[in-house]
């Protein structure tokens, strides 16, 4: 699994032009997410892709060709945060209700909505913490799930930023 | 000013210094093509758009500069689609110009309406849909700019009808291309170039792999300094080809699936392989797992994708092949090769050279014949334009080219058809120059409807049929590889000379070995287009050929045949 960054031009096409290229080199995308960032003129993507250290570089190389790709970056080996958001929705009755109470606490989770036969909840954390409580919740009935994908940022001083891009406090040196 | 969306592409290609372009019109088109008509601009009309971006194609590789196909849209554009690949795999710096449909019928499979941006988009090194009259200045700068820096590839700019149709101001000057600020790696690391000097340096078996990149960045005169300094000996690819001078003694010539026995004995048994605008293609390596194995890698190359594609290399020296090779050279030690390159000289005596001229005819017509003639008569100083096969590596293998961008031929894609149109569109940017297609039979009737865009644009080109009356490298691998079944490749053909005639060129048709020069004689002389039909050796094959899959040094040689060897000492 290799895990990439890459800022974008945000415009029609692009994410296509993005998915096409990992069709076209046969690397599985296990998730891709596209926000905005704060110049309104630029997205921002983490992609995770099934793939080897090779095929990583490969993408990022290939994805830096996109003429609407401004900087590509495999930070599978760097030191990283990761998050995924997911919203459940769980059978909950009267007698399970307090069973599940007691697991949303445990992982840090929150309930968003609440219906008298589910509840919806809410989490965030890494893949792992994530599967972890929907293992959990399983038994009680999930009913329905939606998952964010991941978003990656390296840790620290460790700055990955768009072109162009000045932050005020933070000299834009260590770009590569 | 106010003009016209159309009315300002074509000022904008004026603008641009195009003077050719190749295309075909249709409805979503049209007010392109009035425009046109009243520009300067040089429009050829092509018989089929497939043509249109080969012209532009053979265009570009004849000069270096952009060439330009235009179509109209739905089957006018899908038609492009082979030579926009064609482009792409050879990394040729072509535009297309495509009409579309009107904006507000996009998306509704009107009359001739087909999504061409997102067919094209894996076979474009970028493409874009121009939906304002506004927006066509920046949009064509742009193109020709994404065309041609870097790794060239071809651009489509895809039209709408109504931006063609619809005015605004035009301003030259506040429609300078504004690409994406992309951020600027710094490949040339000064650990990764030291590495490559030391290697480059202590090497005691190295070469050189010279490829199309040479070329495209205009290193010649760089790269021979850089061959001198380092007394590398230099093997080619088949888009290397012209990137030195076959005629120097250096130059041991192509690698590869035919290439030389000598040039893939020397690779495998290098320790120092100096890649340079070449991307190790599975038809120059072989078997990647038994490929060079002693040798360390130098890999000089601007695509960073193309960086351990294939092969892993030991030093990466991203960038443009003249800047690298300029920067190499002040650092460049000149050890004394001598072993290295006697026994270079030794593999090849051992391969069996001689002079096909020199053998005596015995009624037997081969194609080295042919082209061992046509090397000759025009002194390797012709422009040769190939299509895909036999007759291609024969063109290799026994052409001589002593000069950059005089063979253009497609490598990538290996696209038959490529040659007719390709040599109309390298006339057009080399009119002085003598320009030679060599086709075989199966590929010139995939496009020989462009003789009529020769007689209609009254040019000058010469066209040598290499005809054996079979689909011959298909052919050879079914001898090969498929116990001589000959499954859908005997292949009939019209009488080439009495086709020409009716289109009104000339045409011959040569049957013996001592008919091949005065013929190509005559076609010389001759102030317009010939064509002459060579009927040569049905089952002859192209030797020495590396299986596919197979290790480089594992090739199969020619057998016993006292008639053809291999190629002549240039």
């Amino acid at each position: 699994m290799q895990t990439l960054v890459a800022y974008v031009e945000n415009k029609p096409g692009v994410l296509n032009r993005v998915s096409s290229l990992a069709r076209r080199l046969a690397i599985n995308i296990d998730s891709l997410t596209v926000g905005p960032t704060d110049n309104p003129q630029v997205a921002r993507m983490t992609i995770v892709a099934h793939t080897d250290e090779k095929g990583g570089h490969r993408l990022e190389a290939s994805l830096e060709k996109l003429v609407d790709v401004l900087l590509a970056e495999n930070i599978s080996e760097r030191s990283l945060l990761e998050r995924d958001l997911a919203l459940i929705k769980v059978l909950a009755d009267q007698q399970s209700r307090p069973h599940l109470m007691e697991l949303i606490k445990v992982f840090r989770a929150r309930v968003v909505d609440v219906a008298p036969e589910s509840l919806i909840i809410e989490v965030s954390g890494t893949v792992d913490k994530i599967d972890g409580l929907l293992e959990v919740l399983r038994p009680f009935g999930v009913l329905e799930m939606a998952r964010s994908g991941r978003i990656s940022m390296t840790r620290g001083g460790d700055l990955l930023r768009p072109p162009g891009a000045a932050m005020a406090s933070v000299e834009p040196a260590n770009v590569t | 000013m106010k003009l016209t969306g159309a009315e300002i592409l074509c000022e904008s290609l004026t603008k641009l210094g195009v003077q050719h372009i190749f295309g075909y019109p249709g409805g979503a088109i049209l007010p392109v093509y009035d425009a046109l008509g009243k520009s300067k601009l040089h429009h050829i009309l092509v018989r089929h758009e497939q043509g249109a971006t080969h012209m532009a194609d053979g265009y570009a590789r004849a000069t270096g500069g952009v060439g330009v196909a235009m179509a109209t849209s739905g089957p006018g554009a899908t038609n492009m689609v082979t030579g926009i690949a064609t482009a792409m795999l050879d990394s040729s710096p072509v535009v297309c110009i495509t009409g579309q449909v009107s904006s507000k019928l996009l998306g509704t499979d009107a009359f001739q309406e087909i999504d061409i941006t997102g067919i094209t988009m894996p076979i474009t090194k970028h493409n874009v849909v121009v939906s304002r009259a506004e927006d066509v200045a920046r949009t064509v700068r742009e193109a020709f700019v994404i065309a041609n820096t870097g790794r060239p590839g071809p651009v489509l700019v895809d039209i709408t009808k109504d931006a063609q149709q619809a005015s605004c101001e035009f301003d030259w000057e506040a429609c300078a291309p504004r690409l994406p600020q992309k951020r600027l790696r710094n490949d040339h690391n000064q650990a990764e170039f030291d590495r490559a000097l030391e290697l480059l340096n202590t090497a005691k078996r190295p070469l050189i792999l010279a490829g199309r990149g040479i070329m495209l960045s205009g290193a010649m005169r760089a790269f021979e300094q850089f061959v001198r300094t380092s007394n590398i000996p230099v093997a080619m690819t088949l888009l290397g080809i012209g990137c030195f001078p076959a005629s120097d003694p250096m130059n041991l010539g192509m690698m590869g699936m035919h290439g030389e026995a000598w040039v893939n004995h020397a690779i495998q048994e290098s320790d120092l392989l100096i890649a340079i605008g070449m991307r190790f293609d599975d038809r120059v390596t072989g078997d990647l797992r038994t490929y060079a194995k002693g040798a360390r890698k130098i890999h000089i190359e601007i695509d960073r994708a193309e960086i351990n594609k294939n092969v892993k290399v030991d030093a990466a020296l991203v960038g443009d092949a003249r800047q690298t090779l300029e920067k190499l050279i002040p650092h460049t030690a000149n050890p004394d090769r001598g072993p290295w390159l006697a026994h270079i000289k030794e593999l090849k005596g051992d391969s069996a050279v001689r002079d096909i001229q020199s053998l005596p005819d015995n009624g037997h017509l081969y194609a080295a014949h042919v082209i061992n003639d046509l090397w000759k008569e025009t002194r390797g100083e012709a422009i040769v334009v190939t299509d895909v096969g036999q007759h291609q590596m024969w063109e290799a293998q026994y052409y001589h080219h002593n000069q950059p961008r005089t063979l253009i031929t497609s490598g990538g894609l290996g696209t038959m058809g490529f040659a007719l149109p390709a040599a109309i569109g390298a006339k057009f940017a080399k009119p002085e120059s003598e320009v030679w297609v060599v086709a075989g039979d199966g590929g010139f009737q995939m496009t020989m409807c462009e003789l009529a865009t020769i007689v209609q644009e009254k040019i000058n080109i010469k066209i040598a049929i290499i005809n054996n009356g079979f689909l011959g490298m298909v052919r050879q691998w079914q001898e090969f590889f498929y116990d001589k079944r000959y499954v859908a490749t005997p292949l009939v053909a019209p009488d080439f000379a009495a086709l020409a005639n009716a289109f009104g060129i000339r045409g011959e048709r040569i049957t013996a070995r001592g008919d091949v020069l005065p013929t190509i004689r005559s076609a010389r002389e001759s102030k317009e287009t010939v064509l002459i039909d060579f009927r040569v050796e049905q089952e002859d094959s192209v030797y020495p050929m590396v299986p596919a899959g197979a290790s480089l040094h594992e090739m199969i040689r020619r057998p016993n045949n006292p008639l053809v060897e291999t190629a002549s000492e240039p």
